[in-house]
């Protein structure tokens, strides 16, 4: 996975619950099978709403890291 | 692996004040998210909220938030926390949401669905709402 692959960037910054995973659900349905999307969140909440919403939409966490007071997440769409 | 995510999701939507509209709009914005339909039915002071022009305006917060809980609600607000109906316009262009008018809070209340904000896609009695809610989760708020 290279940064160069990332189809597009949310960035949820400052956001608080459900809107990260709203915006990446609304940037989601505009990408193709297979692209790489990346998320940066600053809510807590957001490490096991991403678990979860991966886990309900199918679309795969490959990798998610922390550090700063935010969260970097890379999904690739189901 | 099976998730329950196909299952729909209905909320009863009673009461009027920002921060219980806020909790709801919350729910029904996260389930849209996922992926789950979400049927919502508006009742009494809840319905008074959607009327037309008058979603942006104070409703108020229930009486159990106090002062302390006034001041931490208007923080979030300047802090740039989306209001409840600006969550439930995001949601709606996200995924599969219906907000139903209840019509007997209608006619008790004298309101038409002219009256109402854009946001509410229809009315409907309770017959309706239950056939609709199937066998998934009710929330009353």
């Amino acid at each position: 996975m290279g940064k160069s692959d990332i189809k597009t960037t949310v960035d949820a910054r400052g956001l608080s619950c459900p809107l990260p995973i709203v915006k990446t659900a609304q940037a989601a349905k505009g990408l193709a099978s297979g692209d790489l999307m990346e998320v940066i969140a600053t809510d807590p909440g957001s490490v096991k709403d991403f678990e979860a919403w991966s886990r309900a939409t199918g679309n795969e966490l490959v990798e998610q890291v922390a550090g700063d007071g935010e969260f970097r997440f890379f999904l690739r769409i189901k | 692996m099976k998730t329950g995510m196909d299952e729909t999701i209905s909320l009863v939507l009673f009461s009027g004040t920002d921060d219980k509209l806020m909790a709801a709009a919350t729910l029904a914005a996260g389930g849209a998210a996922m992926g789950k339909p979400v049927h919502i039915l508006l009742q009494y002071w809840a319905l008074d909220a959607f009327r037309k022009d008058s979603t942006g305006a104070d409703h108020g917060l229930a009486p159990e938030a106090g002062e302390k809980g006034r001041a931490a609600f208007e923080t979030a607000a300047r802090a740039g926390q989306a209001s409840w109906s600006d969550t439930l316009r995001a949601a709606k262009e996200l995924g599969e949401i219906d907000i139903q008018a209840c019509s007997q809070s209608m006619k008790v209340l004298k309101f038409e669905q002219s009256d109402l904000d854009p946001l509410v896609d229809g009315v409907q009695g309770i017959a309706a709402f239950f056939i609709n809610a199937g066998s998934g989760q009710i929330v009353f708020i």
